[in-house]
């Protein structure tokens, strides 16, 4: 009981810190001091406290996008499991349901996107969509090979059993294969270097941040919120991957976790801070190197 | 030289000619002129109109830069009426020239190929070359764009309002998908009629106005103008003063390129470079503040010389703070060259050809990174640069790394050329008082801007004051080279090309 209860917790308030970690490290990198650690929070109690301004050409759907994508990815976020604490609920398949919490909240952040009718905001949903289409399948492929080695088609097994590579020498390379694939899908599902760049004005080169630029106020506050949100979730999953090995003592699993949780954020600060972007075109093949990642660990695993 | 280019008066830079001893002549002949001049290897610095006492007669310029001659060739003609036959389809280096002149003096130009205003406003004569109603307001960027119809094909409209906190202007794309097919640029929206608050100077706020045309070339268009009065009034500027100009001059380079290459590095996501070049660029802008109290040189160039003068402590301060930034901005520059992601964007990505150049007549950096050997501080040395000799800078790749790269080694030469001022730096005084304006003449300055090119002229009247000044920032040569490298790039590439220019709209509109 105090695990579900730690785990809602951690769900609803850690993530913005791990936007304040990332952002303290590429301050580092760069020799400057940073915004504060909980300035995310500050960023969304603000926009939340703010007026709004709604185009005349948009309608429901653009004012629906940040709340339904902000409801799924919190739906997401119960079915995984965290630290000490197995998911929220669970059944047989919930994988599937977990994938496509993803598949529409982006069906309606592109849609509110289109609503505003901005070619900026056009050009945004279509790159969106684009790789979508191939983060989804690396996705799947990955919990397979999960699912395979787990034998369990949950979440909650998959991520949360000791199945692991120790017992079974043949899935050390599977395992490390979809992890590497994963963390690609994590950093472009992120909209993160160098896939996107999340601190760019320039519009003509984002993904996901022009999609929202005609949100304001406290729809602009749930959207920030959302993406802090979709990152813990995603994240979650591969230090659910990369540290199967949960102890007896409730405190200590959720620490590990933590720690796993800021070391992640502090990799992608890392990776923002000594790599640039790629080149758009040049985005898909990042994500074909993940599928394909993703499915050979599939077809090694089943032989 | 042969008979063509005898039919211009030669002149070298910072020179002035009078009125009479300029050669006349016929339209036909001042156009055929200039386009074999063109034709020869010779770049338009300037053609502009002059209204005269004749409201059915204005007179045009020309200034054709012979940069092989090292000299400049001016020339005039006259038109008569409300039109007159373009030249741009024969000689493209002139299309804007002749869109200016028509929007200023209300002369269309008949068989130009897009006859368009340039900074949408009305024209000085009452005369409009798109007969357009004179009580009417005139917008900027509004009228008809290029368009390219057909299925995929998508229009894309930025600005003037961007998402960062830059100087307005509108971009017009045509993509299909993500490929632009065609940019157009139109701006105007920074238009103040700078050129029209000169003439019936100088005054008191002359100097000011030339110093807030580009605010980040304040040294580069200072320098230019102090050249003019300098012609105009036979001042000869003290050897000192020309040291500290050229000084000022190299560090306003050294800001704006140190800034560019942090920009540039912004651009592709690439952080350390980034954060260190801001900085940078602040300390190099402190040189200049130490200099004369202001960070972008403003009050510094006067003249008849320099507003300020350096003791020995000072240049002993300067060149401590040198050293430190010669290693600092190559440590933070060099981070770029290695990494593979940063080359990845900058190699093949907006590439301008050397033809398209030279057709275009680019200037400045742009110009020098697709292989063309153009630089003032070379061509047309004046004031320091007659005694410190500047390399050329250039490289042959035309694109966003090309153009990376000639600043990275105009900022090695730029910092060795102060040090070496700075340790050599002549006694005497650093200012003469210029006296009164000679009348009836005309007078060119070119100075090597950051950006390139720098053109000024003025002519006088008979009474010693400006009838007509006459501006070209190099922006004003290199925005269209910009809508020309877009064609068949990404769209999500235009920032990136965008920066590797970095012109100015200000300088542009006036």
């Amino acid at each position: 009981m105090i695990d579900l209860m730690v785990h809602l917790l951690f769900l609803l308030l850690l993530p913005p810190l791990l936007m304040g970690i990332i952002n303290k490290t590429k301050a580092g990198f760069a020799g400057r001091r940073g915004a504060p650690l909980l300035q995310r929070y500050y960023d969304i109690l603000k926009l939340l406290r703010k007026g709004m301004v709604l185009s005349a050409t948009t309608t429901w759907v653009f004012q629906a996008g940040p709340l339904i994508t902000l409801i799924a990815v919190l739906l997401a976020g119960l079915l995984v499991p965290l630290g000490s604490s197995p998911a929220l609920f669970s059944f047989t398949g919930d994988f599937l349901l977990f994938a496509y919490l993803f598949g529409l909240a982006r069906f309606f952040t592109t849609s509110a996107a289109l609503d505003t009718g901005s070619a900026f905001e056009g050009m945004g949903a279509s790159r969106e969509v684009t790789f979508a289409v191939l983060t989804e399948p690396a996705m799947f492929f990955a919990f397979l090979v999960l699912a395979r080695l787990s034998a369990s088609l949950s979440l909650a097994g998959m991520l949360h059993s000791r199945f692991v590579a120790l017992d079974y020498p043949g899935s050390v390379a599977p395992m490390v294969m979809i992890l590497l694939g994963l963390f690609i899908v994590f950093l472009a599902e992120n909209s993160r270097i160098p896939v996107d760049d999340p601190t760019t004005h320039l519009e003509l080169t984002m993904i996901h941040e022009v999609m929202v630029l005609d949100h304001s106020g406290p729809l602009l506050g749930v959207i920030e919120y959302a993406s802090a949100l979709k990152f813990f979730v995603l994240g979650s999953v591969l230090i659910n991957i990369v540290m199967p090995l949960y102890t007896d003592r409730p405190w200590l699993n959720w620490l590990m976790f933590t720690s796993g949780m800021i070391g992640l954020a502090f990799l992608v600060g890392t990776i923002e801070s000594i790599t640039g972007r790629l080149r758009l075109p040049r985005v898909p093949a990042l994500l074909i190197v993940a599928v394909l990642l993703c499915s050979s660990a599939f077809v090694i695993l089943l032989r | 030289m042969n008979q063509q280019s005898a039919k211009l008066a030669a002149i070298a830079n910072g020179e002035a000619i009078s009125l009479n001893e300029i050669p006349f002549l016929e339209l036909l002949d001042f156009q055929q002129t200039i386009s074999s001049g063109v034709n020869r290897g010779q770049r338009v610095s300037a053609l502009f109109g002059a209204a005269t006492a004749e409201p059915e007669l204005t007179f045009l310029y020309v200034v054709l830069a012979d940069d092989e001659e090292n000299h400049l060739h001016v020339g005039r003609t006259e038109v008569k009426g409300a039109s007159f036959p373009s030249l741009t389809p024969h000689c493209p280096q002139v299309h804007l020239f002749e869109r200016e002149i028509a929007e200023q003096f209300g002369l269309k130009a008949i068989g130009h190929p897009w006859f368009k205003p340039v900074r949408y406003c009305h024209s000085w004569t009452g005369r409009d070359a798109w007969e357009r109603p004179a009580e009417a307001a005139i917008q900027p960027a509004v009228g008809d764009f290029y368009r390219v119809a057909g299925e995929q094909v998508h229009e894309v409209a930025v600005g003037p309002v961007h998402a960062g906190v830059i100087e307005p202007g509108h971009f017009r794309f045509q993509c299909h998908g993500e490929e632009v097919m065609h940019l157009e640029i139109a701006l105007g929206f920074q238009h103040r009629g700078v050129e029209k608050a000169l003439s019936g100077g100088p005054d008191a706020r002359s100097l000011h106005l030339i110093e807030t045309l580009a605010g980040d070339t304040t040294i580069g268009h200072t320098i230019a103008y102090a050249q003019i009065i300098e012609a105009l009034s036979h001042t000869q500027k003290p050897v000192r003063a020309q040291a500290l100009r050229g000084i000022a001059l190299e560090l306003e380079r050294l800001a704006n390129h140190v800034g560019d290459l942090g920009a540039l590095a912004g651009d592709v996501g690439f952080l350390p470079t980034a954060s260190f070049c801001g900085r940078i660029r602040g300390e190099f802008l402190n040189l200049t503040a130490y200099l004369c109290g202001n960070r972008f040189g403003r009050g510094l160039v006067q003249p008849g010389g320099v507003g300020f003068d350096l003791d020995q402590r000072g240049i002993e301060e300067m060149l401590r703070r040198i050293e430190i930034l010669r290693k600092e901005s190559s440590d933070a520059i060099n981070l770029l060259w290695e990494n593979q992601s940063v080359m990845a964007r900058f190699e093949d990505t907006g590439r301008l050809a050397e033809t398209l150049a030279v057709e275009l007549g680019i200037v400045g950096p742009a110009g020098r990174a697709s292989g063309l050997m153009r630089d003032v501080r070379y061509d047309h040395p004046s004031g320091i640069f007659r005694f410190a000799q500047m390399p050329i800078s250039t490289y042959d790749s035309g694109d966003v790394f090309g153009r990376a790269y000639v600043r990275w080694m105009e900022i090695q030469q730029s910092i060795a050329f102060i040090v070496e001022q700075l340790k050599n730096l002549p006694a005497g005084k650093v200012r003469l008082l210029p006296g009164a304006l000679q009348s009836e003449t005309l007078a060119v300055a070119l100075s090597e801007g950051w950006r390139g090119e720098i053109c000024q002229v003025a002519l006088t009247d008979a009474g010693g004051r400006f009838a007509r000044y006459k501006i070209v920032d190099p922006s004003f040569h290199n925005w269209f080279a910009l809508a020309q490298v877009l064609r068949n790039q990404e769209i999500s590439d235009f920032p990136l090309c965008n920066k590797s220019f970095n012109l100015s709209y200000c300088g542009h509109d006036l």
